[in-house]
C-alpha cells in the first residue's frame, strides 16, 4: 500500500496551490494515505486492450461560428466581484 | 406533502409568503442558507398582475446554493466564494423563471458539493427532516430537506455521484438525476465535468417530470447538452426489470434490503417482471469514481485563485502566497483532500496507474450496463446501504463517508438516468428510497414508471 510521506503532502499542496498550516499536514497525510489505499484495489482489474472513456454520451467537438456576441454581463459587474480593484483593473500583489 | 397543483389556485404572493414563513418555522433544520425574499415577492406580484405566466406560475422553489441565482449571494456553502453576487443566472433557473416559478431561497450543501451528508458545509450541517440527530444526506441536503418539510414543492440540486438521489432517499422525497447532458450546467458551480448533472427533488413523479421537462434541452452555452429528447410520457408497458444482486448483500442494512424487495413485489403486482441480475464490475465502481472525480475537481477548482472573485487572504505579500493562503483558508478540509488526491492521480508517474486505469475500468462498467440493457428495461436496487446516519458518525473517516456513495456512483460514471423514489420507512421511522436506473435518454420513462407505482 502506498505510504504518503510528509514531503509528498507538501509536494501535492504545492501542485494544488494550497499553503497548508502545520496541523493540517498530519491529518491530510493520513487521509490521503487511506483514500489511495482504498482506490488502489482498482489495480487488480485487468484492463489490457480496453479503451478509456472520457465522455459518456458520444458527443465530440461542437463547432460554432467565431463571431463576437454581446454579453448581458458588464465589465463593471465583473470588476465589482474582485476582492481589490483599482483604475478599472483587478489589483494583485507585486509579481516581480 | 403538497403537490405543484396545490399551489396553482392561490395568489402567488400567498404562496411565496407561506413558503417564507415555513422556511422561518423550520430554521432549526438549517436547510436554507439565505432567503431571496425581496426578489421573490416582487416576482410574485408580477405573477399576480398577470405579467408572468406559465406552467409554474406562482410556484415557489429553492435552488441548491451552487446555482447562480439572483436575490442573494451564491456561496456553494464555502468561504472561497465569499461576497459573490452572481452577475447572471443559471440557464436552469432562467427556464423555470420563464414559466413563472419563484425562487425563494438558496439551500445548504457540502461545500462545492463535495460530500454525502451536508456536514461539509462551511456554514454548518443541515439536519434530517425526520430526525434532528441525523444527517440530511448530501451533497444536496438542504434542497432535499426543504422539499420534505413542505417549504417548497420542488427544489433544484446537482448530482455528480449521488448528491440528489442519496438525500432524496434519506428524506423520503423523489430525486431525479437525469441522463448526462439533459440539463444545461451553464451558471452552476462545476465539480466533475464528466459526471455533473442538474436535477430536481419533488414530492411526486408527475411534478418531477414537469420540472425536468422545463429545464431539459440543448443550450449553446453548455456544449455538453444533448439535442432535445425529453418528452414526458405516461404510457408504460410491462417492463422487464433487473434487481442488482451486488447491492443486496449482507453488508447492506436489512431494512433497506427488505424495502427494495417489497418495491420489487409491488412492481410484479403491477404486471412487470423482476429478476435478479449480476454486475461484477460494480465492486470497483467507487474506486473508479474517487480517482476520476477528484482529478476533475482539482482541475475545475483551479479557477478559485483569490484574484477575480471570491475570498482573498489578508496581508499577503506575493502572488504565490495570495493563491496558497486564499485557497487554504477558503476551502474546507474535504475540498482540499479531493483537490490533492486529484493532483496525485494526474501527476506524472501516477497518471497511467490511477487515472487511465480508472477511465479504462469505466469502459468495462459501461459495457456491463449495456449488456444488461439488452435484456432489461430498468435496473433497481437500493440508493444507499443505510438509512440516514447520525451526525458526526462518518466525519472523522473520509473513506467510510465515501462508502455511502457506493450505489449511486455507478450510473453517474456511465451517464445514466437514475431516480430515488420513496419505498417505505424503517422501524425507527426513517425513510428509505429505492433506485431506478435506465439507459441514457430514458428519463421520462423512469419517471412514468415511478408515477405508476405511487400509491400502490
Amino acid at each position: 500500500m502506498t505510504q504518503i510521506s510528509r514531503d509528498d503532502v507538501l509536494h501535492l499542496a504545492q501542485l494544488s496551490s494550497l499553503q497548508l498550516t502545520d496541523d493540517e499536514i498530519n491529518s491530510l497525510q493520513q487521509d490521503i494515505t487511506n483514500i489511495l489505499g482504498y482506490v488502489e484495489q482498482l489495480s487488480e482489474l485487468d484492463t489490457a486492450g480496453v479503451e478509456p472513456t472520457y465522455q459518456v454520451t458520444g458527443l465530440t467537438n461542437i463547432w460554432r461560428d467565431d463571431v463576437v456576441d454581446q454579453s448581458d454581463v458588464t465589465r463593471e459587474q465583473l470588476l465589482a466581484l474582485a476582492p481589490e480593484q483599482q483604475d478599472n483593473s483587478v489589483k494583485v500583489p507585486k509579481v516581480l | 406533502m403538497a403537490r405543484i397543483s396545490d399551489y396553482r389556485d392561490n395568489s402567488a404572493r400567498k404562496n411565496v409568503e407561506r413558503a417564507l414563513a415555513a422556511a422561518h418555522e423550520n430554521e432549526i433544520y438549517h436547510a436554507l442558507l439565505s432567503l431571496t425574499k425581496e426578489r421573490a415577492l416582487e416576482r410574485a406580484d408580477a405573477v399576480d398582475r398577470g405579467e408572468i405566466t406559465g406552467r409554474l406560475a406562482g410556484v415557489p422553489f429553492v435552488v441548491k446554493d451552487n446555482f447562480l441565482a439572483f436575490g442573494a449571494p451564491t456561496t456553494a456553502a464555502g468561504r472561497m466564494l465569499e461576497g459573490f453576487d452572481a452577475p447572471l443566472q443559471a440557464t436552469a433557473v432562467e427556464k423555470l423563471e420563464a414559466e413563472g416559478a419563484i425562487c425563494i431561497g438558496k439551500a445548504n450543501l457540502d461545500a462545492f458539493a463535495h460530500g454525502g451528508s451536508t456536514e461539509n458545509s462551511a456554514f454548518g450541517p443541515t439536519k434530517n427532516a425526520y430526525d434532528l440527530q441525523r444527517v440530511a444526506g448530501g451533497s444536496s441536503g438542504g434542497s432535499a430537506v426543504a422539499t420534505a418539510l413542505d417549504i417548497v414543492p420542488f427544489a433544484l440540486g446537482t448530482d455528480t455521484g449521488g448528491s440528489i438521489r442519496q438525500p432524496a432517499s434519506f428524506n423520503g422525497v423523489i430525486g431525479v438525476k437525469p441522463t448526462y447532458g439533459t440539463v444545461s450546467r451553464y451558471g452552476v458551480v462545476a465539480m466533475a465535468s464528466s459526471t455533473d448533472t442538474i436535477g430536481t427533488f419533488a414530492t411526486n413523479a408527475e411534478d418531477a417530470a414537469l420540472v425536468m421537462d422545463i429545464m431539459a434541452g440543448r443550450d449553446v452555452r453548455d456544449m455538453t447538452t444533448l439535442p432535445d429528447f425529453f418528452t414526458p410520457t405516461v404510457d408504460i408497458k410491462s417492463q422487464k426489470i433487473g434487481i442488482i444482486k451486488e447491492y443486496m448483500s449482507d453488508d447492506v442494512d436489512i431494512e433497506v434490503r427488505e424495502s427494495t424487495l417489497a418495491y420489487a413485489d409491488k412492481l410484479r403486482a403491477a404486471g412487470h417482471t423482476v429478476e435478479e441480475v449480476s454486475m461484477p464490475i460494480l465492486r470497483y465502481a467507487l474506486a473508479m469514481y474517487y480517482i476520476i472525480v477528484p482529478a476533475e475537481i482539482s482541475s475545475n477548482l483551479a479557477r478559485y485563485d483569490g484574484i477575480r472573485y471570491g475570498y482573498r487572504a489578508e496581508g499577503v505579500k506575493t502572488l504565490a502566497e495570495l493563491y496558497g493562503r486564499s485557497r487554504d483558508e477558503g476551502f474546507t478540509t474535504e475540498n482540499k483532500r479531493r483537490i490533492m488526491i486529484g493532483s496525485y492521480v494526474l501527476s506524472s508517474g501516477f497518471f497511467d496507474a490511477y487515472y487511465q486505469q480508472a477511465q479504462r475500468a469505466r469502459t468495462i462498467l459501461i459495457d456491463e450496463y449495456n449488456r444488461l440493457f439488452e435484456t432489461y428495461d430498468v435496473l433497481i436496487g437500493p440508493v444507499a446501504p443505510t438509512p440516514a446516519f447520525k451526525l458526526d458518525e462518518h466525519a472523522a473517516d473520509p473513506v467510510s463517508m465515501y462508502l455511502a456513495d457506493i450505489m449511486t456512483v455507478p450510473p453517474s460514471l456511465a451517464g445514466l438516468p437514475a431516480l430515488s423514489v420513496p419505498a417505505g420507512m424503517t422501524g425507527e421511522g426513517l425513510p428509505i428510497g429505492v433506485q431506478l436506473i435506465g439507459q441514457q435518454k430514458t428519463d421520462a420513462h423512469l419517471l412514468a414508471l415511478a408515477a405508476q407505482m405511487e400509491g400502490r
